[in-house]
């Protein structure tokens, strides 16, 4: 007789935590076959509340570590989702039906990704900040720094996108909480507990799946998020809605863009969206 | 007050300065009358007329668009960085050719002192086109790419009128774009006397429009659908409609709002510096400044000597005619402002803020008021919160770092932050806890073309002024 295979719950991630949704729902995840793979639990204004608490409390000590420790924390996650690449590539090809080289393209990518960023923690500062010349005695530097907490939209693409969007923010020290991408929503729940294991600490990446027009609007606007990046919104007006709701305190908007090419090398606009100049002055004297 | 140290007064001459009866729009590089109202801009020190400037329309704004688009499309997108460049070069040297014209129209307008139209200001305004200027032929070499956007619709605030105008205008047309832009209804002289500048440069038509106007004609330019850029520098208020009113469109956003800055004297600062600082952060321009230092946090064992000293200081102001070399604080740039100055000091007191003002007598006609400290204040105060945008100080008193920290940050806005202090240790550890885009240390309400400014959370988003201030008039490397 075969063995009955033991199967997971996908819960969320939040605070380094798994918990269930506090709204006791579910939404059925199909492959793409139409054939069950999960319940997904299906996140509510609450958890979304819950999980911008975490990102917030997070965020002082996440953002005061060095460059240094950040970049390693990064690739750490790239050394754990290595270590598990079969399952992400078999969870790619149930989600998405797509051939085994192209989830091993994908996951191959994910990782790279990971590993690009990582390699960004200690260079951007260099790279977008500078002393200015002041026309007077004084010294004067600028330096971008992490928003604060950002909620993300995330796209489609359920793990090279995913990392895309994600990897950019932390590595520059902000802190997230991330609506999956509605239909492909388990890889995230899974990339969760790679990050779980990979020495980020809890709330820095919080993960909720369920609707995007149920729970975006909350986090778009909640007062403690400073910015929100709608890149996987693919219905317009919701994605207006969503940019006006942002405005309640002025937060930072990156607008949607839900047909990128991931493949493609993402360049800085990713980091610097979410980064704020600050310009320190100093008289020069004796 | 009677001192010793009288000064005989030293008035500017108006007479460098024409002044016409009224003034229409300038659009495609001359002087239209426009379709709407007359309105009337007044001398906020004496309340005299000054001129009739007209009200732009939505068809104006219109116009004023359609030739910003023909000037970019036609000439100024196709024409060579170094071409640009000699042009902003012109006008940079026109502003300080015409500087002492320039500060006495902007302290007649504006009421600012003229020590600081003309020693601030009007240089500052030309080293912005000065710098600016020398970028327009080096895009390529800023990170971002060096395509321009197309038409800058740009609204600036009445408190350094011919300042954000440069902010504004420099690295726009830098960058290659044009532009459509509103001065404040209170403050429109001196834009109107760069669109003379303009016309003396021989730059091409369109490439600057000025329209005049109050709230609706900014609604007109932000909500215009041939406008690719919004740059506004204003109210918070104002910041999140313009937000709003942007949302779902590809036009890109650069915003400068208010600030509520705390400015933190530790017990171990050169404290007479620390008092000029003080008053140089709050009482400069009126305190008409959005990163103006109006919330003191001074280490509790000092307070007291602080106090004194600061209330010494502010006694030896001299408040009054803005013209005069002598003056250091004029007037309040509106009725309606200084009506909503008052209404906040006396909300202060209401909730048991104790007020002290500078003894001094102020003129019987224009818009004054008082140089105020609040001690005795308490985070949960509205004057420890709102921006009054007036040259009133609220001050709250710290034990440790930590909690001055705290203190600081607790706030919606993020434009600026003072430290004071000897220890430098300190000054990089308050400087990197401080959530503000601007930190002075041992200085303060200093600024450079060089230099990036604007704010965190609600202060705004984007820069302005240096390499970083290129990025909200080009398409970006990446896009």
């Amino acid at each position: 007789m075969s063995r009955i295979d033991v199967r997971k719950t996908y819960k969320l991630y939040i605070g380094g935590q798994f918990p269930r949704s506090e709204s006791g729902r579910s939404y059925i995840v199909n492959d793409a076959k139409g054939r069950l793979m999960a319940n997904a639990s299906q996140a509510s204004r609450k958890d979304a509340r819950d999980a911008v608490v975490a990102a917030r409390a997070a965020f002082g000590g996440w953002s005061g570590r060095t460059a240094y420790n950040r970049a390693q924390v990064v690739y750490r996650i790239a050394e754990v989702l290595e270590g598990r690449r079969e399952q992400f590539e078999a969870e790619l090809r149930a989600a998405e039906g797509i051939s085994p080289a192209k989830a091993r393209a994908a996951v191959d990518a994910a990782i790279d990704r990971l590993v690009w960023y990582a390699g960004w923690a200690d260079k951007l500062t260099q790279v977008v900040g500078n002393a200015n010349p002041v026309a007077g005695p004084y010294f004067n530097l600028s330096t971008p720094e992490p928003s604060g907490v950002i909620a993300v939209v995330a796209p489609r693409s359920p793990l090279l996108g995913l990392v895309s969007v994600v990897a950019p923010l932390i590595v520059t020290g902000n802190t997230v909480v991330v609506v999956a991408s509605e239909p492909h929503p388990l890889t995230a729940v899974t990339l969760g507990e790679v990050m779980a294991t990979s020495d980020l600490p809890g709330g820095v990446v919080n993960v909720l799946t369920g609707s995007q027009a149920e729970i975006a609007p909350w986090l778009a606007s909640h007062m403690d998020v400073n910015g929100i990046d709608l890149t996987g919104v693919e219905d317009e007006a919701l994605a207006t809605d969503l940019e006006v709701a942002a405005a309640d305190n002025l937060k930072r908007v990156r607008r949607p863009e839900p047909d990128t090419d991931w493949l493609a090398e993402p360049g800085l606009d990713r980091m610097t969206r979410f980064q704020e100049t600050k310009t320190i002055w100093h008289p020069i004297g004796v | 007050m009677s001192t010793p140290f009288e000064y005989a007064p030293a008035p500017e001459s108006r007479a460098v300065v024409d002044i016409k009866p009224s003034y229409g729009l300038f659009i495609n590089g001359e002087f239209v009358d426009g379709h709407g109202k007359a309105f009337k801009t007044v001398n906020p020190a004496t309340e005299e007329v000054l001129a009739e400037v007209a009200e732009a329309t939505d068809a104006d704004v219109d116009e004023a668009v359609k030739a910003a688009r023909r000037a970019y499309t036609r000439v100024w997108s196709r024409m060579s960085g170094a071409e640009r460049a000699k042009y902003l070069y012109r006008i940079a040297r026109i502003i300080q050719e015409r500087g002492r014209e320039l500060a006495v129209l902007e302290s007649i307008d504006n009421g600012k002192p003229i020590k600081e139209s003309r020693d601030v200001d009007i240089p500052v305004v030309a080293a912005h086109f000065f710098y600016y200027a020398g970028w327009a032929d080096k895009l390529e070499y800023s990170g971002y790419g060096s395509t321009p956007l197309g038409v800058a619709g740009q609204v600036i605030p009445w408190n350094f009128p011919l300042l954000m105008l440069a902010w504004k205008i420099a690295p726009a047309l830098a960058c290659g774009n044009t532009v459509v832009l509103k001065p404040a209804e209170t403050t429109p002289l001196t834009a109107l006397l760069f669109a003379e500048i303009c016309q003396q440069a021989d730059l091409p038509p369109g490439v600057v429009n000025i329209v005049t106007g109050a709230g609706d004609t900014g609604r007109a330019i932000v909500a215009h659908p041939d406008v690719d850029k919004v740059a506004f520098t204003g109210s918070t208020e104002v910041g999140k409609a313009i937000a709003r009113a942007v949302a779902g469109t590809e036009k890109k956003v650069t915003l400068e709002l208010g600030g509520k800055a705390a400015n933190i004297v530790f017990d171990d600062a050169p404290l007479d510096q620390a008092v000029e600082g003080i008053v140089n952060g709050i009482f400069f321009n009126q305190g008409h400044v959005c990163c103006a230092g109006s919330r003191l946090l001074v280490q509790e064992s000092v307070a007291d000597e602080v106090m004194e000293r600061l209330k010494r200081r502010m006694a030896t102001l001299r408040v009054g005619d803005p013209l005069d070399k002598n003056t250091d604080v004029g007037a309040i740039n509106s009725a309606e402002q200084l009506a909503k100055i008052r209404e906040l000091s006396d909300i202060g007191e209401a909730e048991g803020a104790e007020r002290w003002s500078a003894p001094c007598d102020l003129p019987a006609n224009g818009y004054w008021f008082a140089p105020t400290v609040f001690t005795g204040v308490s985070q949960a105060h509205r004057i420890a919160r709102e921006e009054i945008f007036g040259p009133v100080l609220s001050v709250l008193t710290f034990r440790t770092p930590s909690e001055a920290v705290e203190k600081a940050n607790n706030t919606p806005f993020g434009l600026s932050a003072g430290v004071w202090t000897d220890k430098g240790s300190r000054i990089l550890s308050m400087a990197n806890r401080l959530r503000a885009g601007v930190v002075w240390a041992n200085t303060f309400n200093k600024f450079d073309p060089t230099s990036p400014f604007g704010g965190y959370k609600e202060s705004g988003y984007g820069r302005e002024g240096g390499r970083h201030g290129l990025e909200a008039y080009l398409k970006g490397a990446d896009a």
